[in-house]
């Protein structure tokens, strides 16, 4: 019996500990609120539209773009890859039958639904104008929305972070197969664990920046407030200490699916692999000593910053080895372009120009007239969204049949892909000509020359909408009449498709015992 | 200013050809290692289709001396750039000696501006052809940020401290003055302009409009009415410092440090007086925290400055 049989009840869903079962309460949870920050920017790219404030008001959109970067960096890409795939994933992948603790893990979800609550709370009682990074003093001390509401979610969200991050590397130390060794673990798993561990380690930091927040806005302590004897500067290093490595806890994950398509479809071991593993521990490890690139123009010293600037080149070269090595893996493939494959690539491609322009923020000079405009707008937008979400859809394209037992549509798959490759430039490269022309962010209303290449990436941006629309369709509707998928379509070598799909409740009759790499494609034997 | 597409928001100082010449070098050399990368990948996508029957023996695991030949050339082009930009940066917070002090106090939703002679400014700053500028800036509410995208300059204003930058614009003609840094239900609206001007008409501007004393004799009088000059005189019987000719002086402190007198310190020691004692003096002094606005503590900093060592 498939871990779907285990129960048809709403009770057998809501109580289970089984990892595969948490991770689809998870994808539900996490799409949810994907269409709802998205919502948010569909009103703030119509607003844009015009130059003139026209469509709603000033703070309307303040509470816009706030709504937008919070649900979609804490209710969406935070916990999008770890919690969805690598709940499904990582114990199947080591050859384990669950995480260390399940009911931890089912414990995450529930935590993770109490801070959405929150958030979503806030949101319907009249929303905060902030915008994400709740700067001081404005948050404290001249914002009048939900501030402390918004801040109660997040910081409980960032509580089942932890819960998630801990149980991810308790579950890889302990529960690895006989043979399973640290190199012989995907790739995937290497992300996830890294992940895990920017969890555990960052997020407290975030909660007590935002505890502080809190006690400064309802109490009057002063901590960042000048007028009160703070400092608004200590707030920024404190939240850029979490909100820096969060950016590689949205991108980590994503290389890692990367990591597991490309193989598969080139028929061939990942080129390097031990460097692509040492890579993701060294952007793991120097993501947490740049932050301070989020403040050359903040009035903090001029040599920190120097220093900051050095760092945050150096954090480039990792991810330009892994760009490296996947495109070695095609050499004398056997190349298939279906749709994981294209997202995968699609991923590598917008990954790649996000990373570039990250180049562009960490030189100093350029920064000053970059930061805080569309520049940079577009650049994390590349990286989290451009990158993220299309490896996020590339892995649940890639483990569909494995989740599932049915088939997708392919045809429909690959437009999916091609219409959010195309509608995510659209959107995005016309903002880093605003950039350098000068556009802040967070604009309502705009000067008269910056009008038509807003046009552009409105227009963008309702592509982009079919193109993430299309896969919740013809997906659901594979759920239902799906072809059957056999247990491994694309005959891949990973240990979670060497047991039946969908898989039963333990993953495996027996413990597999592993003797080999994880990429042992027809490619690399011959 | 009323088309709706620009290519390039003319750069109209050196220091933004500067910024404009990294920027394009910048980008003709990660556009064409990208574009490298993305031929790569689309000429092996076509060559090693599973349709194809190329040869495909002895495919490698790996390849190091590639490997390390790729790390070499990102780490000498990266340190390249991080150089040129750093070099860069550091003199956007070297004003020269000779530069014209203008004073903001922003806040939410407008720049307020003042010129040394007294001529006072709203969400506009007028300034001359070819001559240095330094803004000194502070907030009275949330952080702002002082945005002129024709000078590629940008600069936090940060509550409870100053910040300031330079520029000397060469060429007339009106400029975007904008906040970057989001400040509340306004912000988009917290624009302004720069007027850059012919020296001579600058001159007749700065001389018409509305006459006021110049900066620093309304900062002598604050001076005096807050009591300053009773301690902070020579013929005083307090032991204070000695304030004349102070400005851009060496000034060693209680606890060994030693620093150097900007508006700043000036401030700082307005506000904060335990903060940076002087070597030799008692701490008495009282703090005007909470008594004294920012512009007319700007007007006292611009007073000491003035004052010359007799």
């Amino acid at each position: 019996m498939t871990y779907l049989g285990e129960g048809y009840t709403l009770r057998s869903w809501l109580s289970t500990h089984d990892h595969k079962r948490i991770a689809l309460l998870f994808a539900i949870s996490i799409t949810a609120f994907f269409f709802i920050g998205g919502a948010a920017a569909a009103f703030m790219r119509l607003e844009l539209a015009t130059p003139a404030g026209d469509l709603v008001s000033d703070d309307t959109y303040n509470r816009l773009f706030t709504a937008h970067g919070v649900i979609m960096v804490w209710l969406f890409l935070i916990p999008s890859i770890p919690n969805v795939l690598g709940n499904f994933l990582v114990p199947m992948m080591i050859g384990a039958r669950d995480l260390a603790f399940p009911r931890l893990n089912l414990a995450s979800w529930y935590v993770y639904m109490a801070g959405g609550i929150l958030v979503l709370g806030a949101l319907i009682s009249g929303g905060v104008d902030t915008g994400w990074t709740f700067y001081t003093p404005f948050s404290t001390m001249f914002s009048d929305s939900h501030v402390v509401l918004t801040l109660a979610g997040v910081f409980v969200l960032g509580v089942s972070s932890i819960m998630s991050g801990l149980n991810f590397i308790v579950t890889v130390h302990t529960l690895r197969a006989p043979g399973m060794t640290w190199f012989r673990l995907p790739l995937f798993v290497w992300a996830i664990y890294a992940t895990s561990i920017i969890l555990v380690l960052a997020t407290p930091v975030l909660g007590m920046t935002l505890t502080l927040v809190a006690i400064e806005r309802v109490l009057g302590v002063g901590i960042f407030d000048p007028a009160l004897g703070g400092d608004p500067l200590l707030f920024q290093h404190l939240f850029w200490f979490y909100s820096h490595p969060a950016v590689y806890i949205m991108l980590l994950p994503a290389m890692g699916v990367a990591s597991e398509i490309i193989p598969c479809f080139a028929r061939k071991r990942i080129f390097s692999y031990r460097f692509m593993a040492y890579a993701i521990i060294a952007i793991a490890a120097l993501g947490f000593l740049v932050w301070g690139h989020h403040m050359f123009v903040s009035g903090q010293s001029a040599y920190a910053s120097i220093v900051f600037s050095l760092l945050s080149f150096l954090v480039a070269i990792p991810s330009a080895v892994k760009v490296f090595n996947w495109t070695a893996t095609l050499y004398k493939g056997r190349i298939t372009l279906s749709a994981p494959m294209l997202y995968a690539w699609g991923f590598v491609g917008l990954f790649t120009i996000g990373g570039i322009t990250g180049l562009y923020l960490a030189s100093l000079a350029l920064d000053v007239h970059l930061t805080d405009t569309y520049f940079v707008i577009a650049h994390f937008h590349y990286i989290m969204v451009g990158g993220s979400v299309m490896a996020y859809l590339g892995g649940i394209h890639f483990w569909w049949p494995k989740a599932t037992g049915r088939l997708y549509p392919e045809m429909w798959a690959r437009v999916s892909a091609v219409l959010v490759f195309v509608g995510f430039n659209l959107t995005f490269f016309p903002q880093y000509l605003l950039g350098y022309q000068g556009m802040p962010r967070r604009y309502h209303a705009y000067p008269a020359e910056f009008t038509l290449l807003n046009v552009f990436s409105s227009c963008g941006a309702a592509v982009l909408a079919i193109g993430y629309l299309l896969p919740l369709v013809y997906l659901t509707w594979s759920l239902l009449r799906g072809a059957a998928a056999g247990d491994n379509p694309w005959r891949a070598t990973g240990l979670e498709w060497q047991t039946p799909s969908p898989p039963p409740k333990h993953n495996f009759e027996d413990t597999p015992v592993v003797e080999a790499g994880p990429y042992e494609y027809e490619g690399a034997r011959t | 200013m009323d088309a709706v597409f620009q290519w390039l928001t003319p750069g109209v100082s050196d220091a933004a050809h500067r910024t404009d010449v990294l920027f394009f070098s910048l980008l003709a050399i990660t556009a064409a290692v990208a574009a490298a990368i993305f031929a790569v990948v689309v000429v092996f996508a076509i060559r090693y289709r599973a349709s194809s029957t190329v040869d495909r023996s002895a495919p490698p695991a790996q390849n190091l001396p590639l490997e390390l030949a790729w790390l070499a050339a990102l780490l000498v082009s990266f340190l390249s750039f991080f150089a040129w930009a750093a070099y860069d940066y550091r003199d956007l917070y070297r004003a020269p000696a000779d530069a014209m002090p203008v004073y903001v106090v922003a806040k939410q939703w407008m720049w307020k501006l003042q010129h040394a002679n007294g001529r006072r400014e709203i969400d506009e700053l007028h300034v001359p052809v070819g001559q240095a500028v330094r803004v000194v800036m502070t907030s009275q509410d949330a952080i702002h940020s002082f945005y002129v995208p024709a000078l590629r300059l940008k600069q936090d204003v940060v509550p409870g401290r100053y910040t300031s930058i330079w520029f000397r614009a060469t060429r007339a003609g009106e400029y975007h003055l904008l906040c970057a840094e989001y400040c509340g239900t306004q912000h988009a609206a917290m624009r302004g302009r720069i007027v850059v001007m012919e020296p001579a008409a600058f001159a007749r501007w700065l001389e018409a409009g509305p006459h006021e004393p110049g900066l620093a004799q309304r900062g002598f009088e604050l001076f005096r009415q807050y009591g300053c000059s009773g301690c902070h005189s020579t013929r005083s019987a307090v032991h204070a410092p000695e304030l004349a000719g102070l400005f851009g002086r060496t000034v060693h402190l209680a606890d060994g440090r030693s620093l150097v007198a900007d508006e700043a310190y000036l401030r700082d020691s307005i506000l904060l007086p335990k903060k940076d004692v002087v070597a030799g003096f008692e701490p008495i002094m009282p703090s005007f925290a909470g008594q004294i606005g920012e512009e007319d503590i700007q007007a006292i900093v611009h007073y000491i400055r003035s004052t010359r060592r007799e």
